[in-house]
């Protein structure tokens, strides 16, 4: 394979390009994709190689253009949905969790809802509470559903790509802070398929899980925790839905410790799932109990110390691996 | 829908009436505006300068809008608007010096610098709020609304006396939100005057791209059975006058009204945006109907305002915002013990009796 060195953003548009060149029922939506080329850039040149019909503005609807998606994927179609951000599905409540992820069962089986639902997920910098959602454990909540966290350029080519041939509606979820980062990605066709996690860093003395941005700041601390003679094997976990157990299991059986870091709210969260899971199937293998790591309780605040110090951030993390290996 | 990418609004270089409002309520709203624009230049300055951080909008161009509403209003009526407020916050009355601390991220800010540009609040002068989500603030307004004329009418058993003004974007036209909040206000008979800032664009998108009937927007609000008006926004008597006819019917009659307010916004929707789609011609056009220059030429011409005292009035709003930004800049970063509180109420502690939190020593 031919890689070359582009952007997260970058990668995204090819997965997005090459899965409309292939199959005609796969379009892009959503505020400013086309015109605007894209309120981040995503989608910029793809209205001018497909066309409006195809890459489609729409006003400031979303409950309306995320529902009227819907009903043409009910009818075969394969759309791709932009949320500018995720904190703006929110007024398409409805729709995505009430439509989108039950059409199958509720229809018993005659519809289903080949959809992907993309946009920037969680902090974006001082945007505010309104603008700072963490959907994931919000929505990872609802069955029926599939979701995936890009963390590298190659990885958010590959996972769109199988997002948008995947029969069942996902919720990709993008972090406008990883938007400009550059990574090797491979030019020609290529898929990741979902529910396989990735050690992003091997260890041995304690797992480390995330997802998506805040795997940045797990590398970070686990830097750090090396010095110190803590060498953390740090896992990304790629999709939530399908959760790749397994791998994060056998880490832990062979480190003993394990720490979650969820950048969503701690209550009924990812990280609570996980760790509850871990604690099921590693019962006689743990030396602690698992350790979180989640956004502060409360909602994102604008001042800058105060964000900063409500993300999950590497002293953090630090301090939480510090905190479960201490009678290592 | 039609597909010109134009803004479906002309400007209109009118000249002012010579009646009307007298010179020294014009004179208030001359210093009213500059104190707007002055606010807001020290804002770009200053995002550019990395002391503001996060989405920023200015209100460049529109000002006359909220000086002229604002104008129209009794001092307790209840105001709401979207992300782009730090006119409407500054229009009620708030001291600048609490918008710009706010945005610097300070514990001095009229939200503690918790909200940010896009949500100012000062309970003070019933300001409730900039909305960060489109269309969101549309409900509130009703609901503001539904509280005064219950307040009026259960609590106090008088007459309902007050009138809400829910700002909202032409964009937010195409919210749901918006029109459930239409029906509901004209199914509870509420006392809410929906004004729509038609600036011609939601972001990078034409009214007549994203809205159908873009060019008349008045005939939605005919769908609800409201009153409305169509007020050119660039002329701040134009505003006052045709505002002080809906609000003081809303008044009375204690039913809803649209207002489509014609104006432009003369930079870019927010701090990053290269304004592609639409042309310098466009841009140079709006710009001659600036609403500041329009009311002092006004002054200048048909009510005595001499060129001095114009320049020592815009030297006075220059000082004043160059104080509330040192103002902004003394005022310490919020303690990390801030971030938790204001959850839940009972952390909140007494009310101050005022809208804005402790503040540093004038
Ligand atoms: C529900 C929702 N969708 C998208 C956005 C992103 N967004 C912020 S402002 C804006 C344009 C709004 O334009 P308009 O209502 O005309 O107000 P203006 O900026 O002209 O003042 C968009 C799309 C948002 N804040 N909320
Ligand atoms: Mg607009």
């Amino acid at each position: 394979m031919t890689t070359r060195t582009i952007e997260f953003r970058e990668a995204l548009r090819e997965a997005m390009s090459e899965e409309m060149r292939e199959d005609l029922r796969v379009f892009l939506i959503g505020e400013e994709v086309a015109q605007y080329n894209g309120a981040y850039k995503v989608s910029r040149g793809m209205l001018d190689e497909f066309g409006p019909k195809r890459v489609i503005d729409t006003p400031i609807s979303e409950s309306g253009f995320a529902g009227m998606s819907i009903g043409a994927a009910m009818m075969g179609l394969r759309p791709i949905v932009e949320f500018m951000s995720w904190s703006f599905s929110l007024v398409a409540a409805d729709p995505i969790l009430n439509n989108a992820p039950k059409m199958l069962y509720m229809s018993g089986g005659q519809f289903g809802c080949p959809i992907v639902f993309r946009g920037n997920d969680g902090a974006g910098g001082q945007l505010g509470s309104t603008h700072s959602w963490c959907v994931e454990s919000m929505f990872a909540n609802v069955p029926g559903l599939k979701m995936a966290i890009p963390f590298t350029p190659y990885d958010a080519k590959g996972l769109l790509k199988t997002a948008i041939r995947d029969d069942d509606p996902v919720f990709f979820l993008e972090s406008e802070r990883l938007l400009s980062i550059e990574g090797e990605v491979p030019e020609e066709s290529y898929t990741v398929p979902f529910g396989q996690a990735l050690i992003r860093r091997p260890g041995t003395d304690c797992t480390i899980v995330s997802f998506g941005r805040p795997l940045y700041f797990c590398l970070e601390a686990a830097k750090t925790l090396a010095q110190e003679g803590i060498e953390c094997e740090v896992i990304d976990g790629r999709t939530i839905k399908p959760l790749d157990i397994d791998t994060i299991v056998a880490s832990v059986r062979k480190t003993n410790y394990c720490v979650v870091v969820d950048q969503s709210w701690s209550f009924a969260s990812v990280g609570s799932e996980i760790a509850s899971q871990v604690h099921q199937h590693c019962f006689d293998d743990l030396d602690n109990h698992v350790m979180r790591v989640h956004n502060d309780d409360v909602p994102a605040p604008y001042a800058y110390n105060l964000e900063q110090e409500m993300l999950p951030n590497a002293r953090k993390i630090c301090e939480a691996v510090r905190a479960v290996t201490y009678n290592a | 829908m039609t597909t010109s990418s134009k803004p479906d609004i002309t400007p209109q270089s009118a000249s002012l009436k010579a009646k009307g409002p007298s010179t020294d309520l014009l004179k208030q709203w001359l210093r009213d505006m500059l104190l707007i624009r002055e606010f807001e230049v020290r804002t770009m300055q200053a995002y550019q300068n990395k002391k503001i951080g996060g989405f920023c909008h200015v209100y460049i161009g529109q000002e006359a809008v909220a000086v002229g509403c604002t104008a129209a209003l009794e001092p307790n009526d209840p105001v709401v608007t979207a992300y782009r407020d730090h006119g409407h916050a500054l229009a009620r009355g708030m001291d600048p010096k609490y918008g710009m601390a706010e945005m610097f991220g300070r514990i001095g800010g009229c939200a503690k610098g918790k909200g940010g540009s896009m949500h100012f609040f000062d309970k003070e002068h019933h300001m409730y709020g900039g909305h960060g989500i489109v269309g969101a603030q549309t409900p509130l307004g009703a609901g503001l609304a539904f509280a005064t004329k219950y307040e009026d009418e259960i609590i106090n058993g008088g007459v309902s006396n007050r009138v809400t003004l829910s700002f909202l974007g032409d964009g937010a036209l195409n919210q749901g939100s918006f029109h459930e909040a239409q029906n509901l206000a004209g199914v509870l008979d509420l006392p809410v005057i929906f004004v729509c800032e038609n600036n011609g664009y939601s972001m990078g998108t034409a009214i007549s791209r994203g809205t159908t009937m873009g060019h008349d927007i008045t005939s939605k609000a005919a769908g609800y059975g409201f009153d409305s008006a169509v007020i050119e926004g660039m002329d701040v008597i134009e505003v006052y006058e045709g505002m002080k006819a809906v609000v003081d019917k809303c008044r009375e009659t204690s039913r809803p009204a649209f207002v489509d307010m014609r104006t432009y916004r003369f930079k870019g929707h927010s701090m990053s945006d290269p304004r592609k789609y639409r042309t310098k011609e466009e841009e140079q056009q709006y710009a001659q109907d600036d609403p500041i220059d329009k009311l002092a030429n006004e002054l200048m011409n048909n009510r005595g305002l001499s060129r001095d005292e114009y320049d020592v009035m815009a030297k006075e709003v220059k000082k004043q915002i160059r104080e509330a930004t040192k103002w902004a800049e003394a005022s310490p970063i919020p303690d990390i013990e801030e971030l938790y509180r204001d959850v839940y109420v009972e952390k909140f502690g007494p009310y101050s009796g005022t809208s804005l939190p402790a503040m540093l020593e004038d």
